[in-house]
């Protein structure tokens, strides 16, 4: 996890000027969700909760939370459909996505989607509450095993381009630095350290990380889709 | 038959020959019908009939042995023994006159093809007739006893499946029985320890997922590892299994193991129990990239950390195997740390296998 920065973990219920996030919680497992519910109670404000696509599709419409935490797999289909439906209304609501699945189908498909981060449900309390903070602050939220995705991806990627050049190199590559920074968290480092490490700013790493998940989401390189077919689960 | 006489039936200790024997009556009631049908045998053979001998032993045998199971067989089977012998059971008033009405035609078809058999073997010149008599006996056949062969092959076939599913049911128990809820039972005793749950369900997590996803079974993970992304997923399982830690575990690409890269994973993982050991954090990160001339592999922990220039001969004695591993193969380790910040240790061997083409 992109864990909590040291120093900066619960700490007071709210940054002050910065009002507590409004989080809807999208999670089949009733159990789950009151687990998430106090674990940030008190640092979050908490709207609602759906277990299934269609109540969360029309209760996130109505609610209008800052940050909806999905789980990827729903009883009657991905999570991926939530965040699509809920998006075409309302671009401004933004996803976390939680999963207890580590199949890379299923975590590039929800950030295909528009998710802005993924972790898995394993998270401890003060990290979740660092990643939903982050995404209402507008960052993106790579997990160890996303940012270990993405560069998987991209490298196979990389490798056809030598038999199939592609249209759209901007998209369809990761620079130089975006590939350090996503190693660097690869192996466990928070935002923080990467920039201690890189002698960059924490902004900086920040806006690679959007710059990678903008990429993740908008090339239409279709290895991409296949390479996480091909994925066998980890 | 003779299995069914020999063999115990499910549930009861002795065979059914075992109680027939002490069935007197039963023992009794076969000898008279032996009696009689040797006594028809005696008349076949008076009469120059001398082909019913030749089939009447085994039946003889065959009667008295039926008459000893269905007189001393449990209560289900005497049930399926009635069933065998007339699958229509008492039906419903329809259903009978239904049964009736195909008997009759049945035997109106047997009496029939009989008949022009009979006949037709009077006439030779007439070939139409024995022909059309033994069409008439199948079709008298078919429909008499069509619809019995049915329901045996079909009861047949219901109970192969519903063994086969049994057998099914009766594995994934076990072997839940075994990983599961043995763990679970764990997890109960041991409600106190947070630390010992969280990694008693971290563990049994991974078994479970990778015998649905992958197919490995519980306990067969210990087996070698072929590639570089096994060899990490078997450091994280063993050392958290071992240290009670939790190994977080990424890799990117993957390629087949040689002697070099699993020198590589050998010091990876000294590196990881090394952390697990004594850096006093909750989890060890290893992060394995494999990349077109090299494979990399970062094992990070966020413990206590230490001076490297003032180390204490213990661990110092840690760093220098994890080195000299690598070393000997031609790859390099560097071990990064300061007191309060955690340790890295950092490895690289440069590939030498021309296996270039293998997936990223």
């Amino acid at each position: 996890m992109a864990g909590p920065e040291p120093g900066a973990g619960r700490g007071a219920p709210a940054a002050p000027g910065t009002p507590a996030p409004r989080v809807y919680i999208v999670d089949d497992h009733g159990m789950f969700r009151s687990g998430v519910r106090s674990e940030l109670s008190g640092y979050v404000e908490i709207v609602g909760e759906a277990a299934d696509v269609a109540p969360a599709i029309s209760e996130i419409s109505a609610a209008l939370p800052d940050v909806v935490l999905l789980d990827v797999h729903l009883p009657s289909g991905g999570g991926q459909q939530v965040v699509a439906a809920v998006r075409a209304g309302h671009p401004e609501v933004k996803f976390l996505a939680l999963s207890a699945s580590d199949a890379p189908e299923d975590v590039i498909a929800v950030i295909r989607a528009g998710a802005r981060g993924y972790v898995t449900k394993t998270i401890s309390g003060p990290e979740l509450l660092d990643a939903v903070r982050r995404v209402a602050a507008g960052d993106a939220v790579f997990s160890p095993r996303l940012a270990g995705f993405v560069l998987d991806a991209f490298a196979a990627g990389a490798a056809a381009e030598l038999e199939r050049p592609s249209f759209d190199p901007e998209l369809d590559q990761l620079t130089g630095r975006e590939r350090e920074v996503l190693r660097l968290i690869a192996r466990g480092y928070t935002y923080r350290e990467v920039a201690r490490e890189l002698f960059i700013s924490v902004k900086t790493v920040e806006s690679h990380v959007s710059s990678v998940l903008r990429k993740l989401q908008l090339s239409s390189r279709h290895q991409l889709t296949r390479w996480a077919a091909e994925r066998r689960l980890t | 038959m003779i299995a069914w006489l020999l063999i115990p039936a499910q549930g009861a200790d002795t065979s059914i020959a075992t109680t027939a024997l002490a069935d007197k009556r039963g023992i009794a009631l076969a000898a008279a019908l032996a009696s009689v049908l040797a006594a028809a045998l005696v008349i076949a053979s008076a009469l120059h009939a001398s082909w019913v001998a030749g089939l009447a032993v085994p039946l003889l045998v065959c009667a008295a042995g039926l008459v000893l199971i269905s007189r001393n067989a449990d209560p289900v089977e005497r049930q399926q023994l009635r069933e065998f012998a007339d699958p229509a059971g008492r039906p419903s008033s329809r259903r009978r006159s239904r049964l009736l009405l195909r008997l009759a035609v049945a035997v109106l078809l047997l009496l029939g093809g009989s008949v022009a058999l009979l006949e037709g073997h009077e006439t030779t010149a007439a070939l139409l007739r024995p022909l059309a008599g033994i069409v008439l006996l199948v079709g008298g056949i078919a429909l008499a006893f069509g619809p019995w062969w049915l329901r045996i092959a079909r009861d047949l076939v219901q109970e192969r499946q519903a063994r086969i599913r049994a057998e099914e049911r009766a594995d994934i128990a076990a072997r839940v029985h075994d990983s599961v809820l043995q763990t679970l039972a764990l997890i109960q005793r041991r409600a106190g320890d947070p630390h010992q749950v969280i990694h008693l369900a971290r563990a049994q997590e991974r078994e479970l997922r990778s015998w649905l996803f992958d197919g490995r079974a519980p306990g067969s993970l210990d087996s070698e590892a072929a590639t570089v992304a096994d060899g990490v997923r078997l450091i994280q399982q063993d050392v958290e299994a071992q240290h009670g830690i939790s190994v977080e575990a990424v890799t990117v690409g993957d390629c087949l193991l040689d002697e070099e890269l699993a020198a590589l994973l050998a010091a990876a993982r000294e590196a990881t129990v090394n952390a697990a050991k004594w850096s006093g954090a909750d989890v060890v990160s290893v992060f394995a990239e494999v990349e077109p001339d090299s494979v990399s592999v970062f094992v990070r922990d966020r413990g206590r950390g230490f001076d490297p220039d003032a180390v204490p001969a213990d661990r110092k004695g840690l760093a220098e195997s994890v080195r000299a591993r690598v070393a000997r193969r031609g790859g390099s380790a560097t071990v990064r740390s300061a007191p309060g910040e955690g340790t890295e240790v950092s490895l690289v061997m440069p590939r030498v296998t021309a296996d270039r083409s293998a997936r990223r």
